[in-house]
């Protein structure tokens, strides 16, 4: 067994601690909200996901800078494979918000800044995929998708910001969430709150170990290939 | 002894899972003209392509005259002149405005005067105001050797250049390639019709799957028979 | 000094070729103007208030009419291989990315100067001139650059026409954003310090689009 291979297992198992701990902590060991009842318990889950599909962004676009500073195939697979990850965690977040949204807001979407600029990355992360998927050869694929990769993680800073901005124009809802959570949270909650962006976040992590090395093995079944037809 | 112009040192080039290059090492002096022949796929266009700064290698070092093309890749451009397979000239622009463009773009003196000459050179000094849509083929290829003879350039790099070309022009393209030697320039260029390949060149380089599998000067054919034998052979070897 | 000669060059070569046809330019017009009239007609149906959202009709018009002499710019590069040729030349990659940027800037710039008096006309409103000019000039500053860059990257894709927007809405839309509410700002007369915040992110983008593109753009030409 590599000595990867056996990091990759302890990061696993890690993942599935806090997973679990992360589910009960959440179900059983926070209470129950006042004003917003069970519901309110999906918010756990949903903050996890949106940590980690911002998190997935500056990961792409990191790895893309290193690709196009050291030219390294490396970098390339993290990016990808982090974006993979990043539209499944930005895809949940989406979700469990608009499942939270129908009980408390009494509609599936609003316009608020926040939904929207979290439908502005997902809209980015399907760009990028499908750049990757329509450009002509390896390495330029690589090349534009970094590029992409960096330009649409500008994006999230402002993104952020122009949410304030936006708020500060026309205030929305979203002020009764932040009294509800930011200021409203019991021990307890933010225990779980932190455990559950963790498991999120770990769990990013484990899979962005496991979709590179996936597409590394796939390029050395590449460069075998090549290696035999070279002879 | 002449200098060398192109000195090409281990190139390594892959697309995805196949070489296109592998561990091509070749020079070539002052006033030399080589040609690049080998089967469809064997890397004659990347490996100008490459040489060209149009593409960017795996491994290994180009030198042009005393430039490291890597390093100082715009001083290399500046010393290269380039024909591909398209005529890089914009349609909607006259021959003129094309040529005046690209001169810019080199940062050359005294330009209108440089492109009379290079356009009475390849014969299209009564076309510089045609719009370059309505030149036939063969005076646009005429205009493409002229934008590459506009800079002066020590090294020429001519990919598949017969392609297309009427018997004049192909002549008129000999003559400037034949015209390159007292000019003290290296030519390198790629094609298919060995019969006039052959004619000019002072050596020929033989590519297959990506490397050098000969390298042969004048004196190794006799005639155009004698070449093909090699070349027959080369073929067949390990196939 | 030779930088900027080398940009002239290109923005001269864009011109000169787009006086000759006018193909462009009179596509990106005709479109924005189609535009226009579709809003304007369905807003009719409704009686809205063309100051609340005229803002929006005007940058639809825009940035869609924009997106085609976008996509134009380096599928133009392309036809005859003439972007090799450039890159052939002893040219920084960062001149080639200006040159193009700017004619982009001047091409979307006369549509607009088209559409904007249109507009005007057809829907009857008066045009507060001043803070309205320079918050589209800015809101197309930095949609130029953007576009210029991703316009490259589309061109040498299997999908160019539909890329280019797929790539480039997303991420502009923050910038468009600014520009709408800065723009609906001046239609309706509001004051500066009501939408300043808006202002400030207007040039925020505008600055990090023009560097970034500008930085990256080499990786995107060359092979």
């Amino acid at each position: 067994m590599r000595n990867s291979d056996r990091r990759l297992d302890a990061l696993g198992l890690a993942t599935l601690v806090f997973v679990i701990a992360g589910l009960y902590m959440a179900f059983l060991y926070a209470q129950t909200e006042v004003n917003m009842g069970l519901v309110y318990r999906i918010f756990f889950f949903h903050l996890g996901a949106v940590a980690a599909g911002f998190f997935a962004i500056i990961v792409v676009a990191v790895a893309g800078i290193a690709y196009l500073r050291t030219n390294a195939r490396a970098w390339d697979r993290i990016a990808e494979s982090s974006a993979e990850i990043g539209i499944v965690f930005c895809t949940i977040a989406l979700l469990t918000g608009m499942i939270w949204a129908r009980p408390i807001w009494g509609v599936w979407w609003t316009w608020d800044p926040r939904l929207t600029s979290f439908l502005i990355l997902w809209l980015i992360y399907i760009a990028y995929l499908m750049l990757r998927a329509s450009a002509r050869d390896d390495a330029r694929v690589a090349r534009f998708s970094a590029v992409f990769g960096i330009v649409g993680a500008l994006n999230v800073p402002i993104v952020i910001m122009s949410a304030r901005v936006w708020r500060g124009i026309s205030p929305v809802l979203f002020q009764e969430t932040q009294q509800g959570f930011t200021f409203g949270l019991t021990p307890e909650m933010t225990q779980t709150l932190v455990v559950c962006i963790t498991a999120c976040l770990l769990l990013f992590f484990y899979l962005l170990a496991l979709r590179t090395r996936l597409e590394a093995v796939r390029d050395e079944l590449v460069a075998l290939r090549r290696a035999r037809s070279a002879r | 002894m002449s200098e060398t112009l192109i000195a090409v040192e281990r190139l390594d080039k892959t697309f995805g899972a196949r070489w296109a290059l592998r561990d091509v090492t070749f020079n070539v002096a002052q006033g030399e003209i080589v040609a690049l022949v080998g089967p469809n796929g064997a890397g004659k266009t990347t490996l100008l392509r490459i040489i060209g700064t149009l593409a960017r290698p795996n491994a290994g070092q180009i030198r042009i005259g005393k430039i490291p093309l890597a390093e100082h890749p715009n001083s290399a451009r500046a010393a290269i002149g380039f024909v591909g397979h398209q005529t890089f000239m914009y349609d909607d622009l006259t021959a003129w405005e094309n040529l005046n463009f690209y001169a810019r773009l080199y940062d050359l003196p005294n330009i209108s005067q440089r492109i009379r000459q290079v356009a009475a050179r390849v014969g299209i000094e009564n076309r510089l105001n045609d719009v370059t849509r309505t030149l036939s083929r063969g005076l646009q290829q005429r205009l493409t050797i002229a934008r590459m003879l506009l800079h002066e350039p020590a090294v020429l790099l001519l990919d598949e250049p017969y392609t297309g070309l009427d018997q004049v022009a192909a002549d008129l393209l000999d003559q400037i390639m034949a015209d390159a030697k007292p000019e003290g320039r290296a030519v390198l260029f790629s094609t298919h019709d060995l019969e006039r390949g052959l004619a000019i060149c002072d050596r020929a380089i033989v590519l297959k799957a990506g490397r050098v599998v000969h390298d042969l000067s004048r004196g190794a054919w006799r005639n155009l028979a004698g070449f093909m034998e090699i070349y027959a052979r080369v073929l067949e070897e390990r196939k | 000094m030779k930088f900027l000669r080398q940009v002239l060059a290109i923005v001269q070569k864009d011109l000169a070729a787009e006086l000759r046809t006018k193909e462009n330019l009179s596509a990106m017009v005709v479109f924005a103007l189609l535009v226009l009239v579709i809003f304007n007609f369905a807003f009719e149906l409704q009686g809205v208030d063309i100051t609340v959202l005229g803002s929006g009709v005007l940058w639809v018009a825009f940035t869609f009419s924009g997106i085609l002499g976008l996509g134009r710019s380096f599928a133009a590069e392309k036809d005859k291989g003439s972007l090799e040729g450039v890159l052939l030349s002893p040219v920084d990659r960062g001149a080639v990315f200006l040159g193009k940027a700017t004619s982009n800037f001047l091409f979307i710039t006369v549509m607009e100067a088209v559409t904007l008096p249109l507009f005007a006309l057809l829907n009857n409103v008066g045009m507060p001139w001043f803070p309205l000019i320079p918050y589209i000039l800015l809101g197309t500053l930095g949609f130029a650059a953007m576009g210029t860059l991703l316009s490259a990257v589309a061109a040498s894709t299997k999908m160019r026409e539909v890329m280019l927007p797929i790539l480039l809405f997303p991420v502009s839309i923050p910038l468009l954003m600014a520009a709408v509410k800065l723009t609906g700002g001046a239609l309706q007369a509001r004051a500066f310090a009501d939408v300043s915040n808006w202002f400030n992110i207007l040039i925020v983008y505008d600055v990090i689009f023009l560097v970034v593109a500008f930085w990256v753009f080499e990786y995107v030409v060359e092979e």
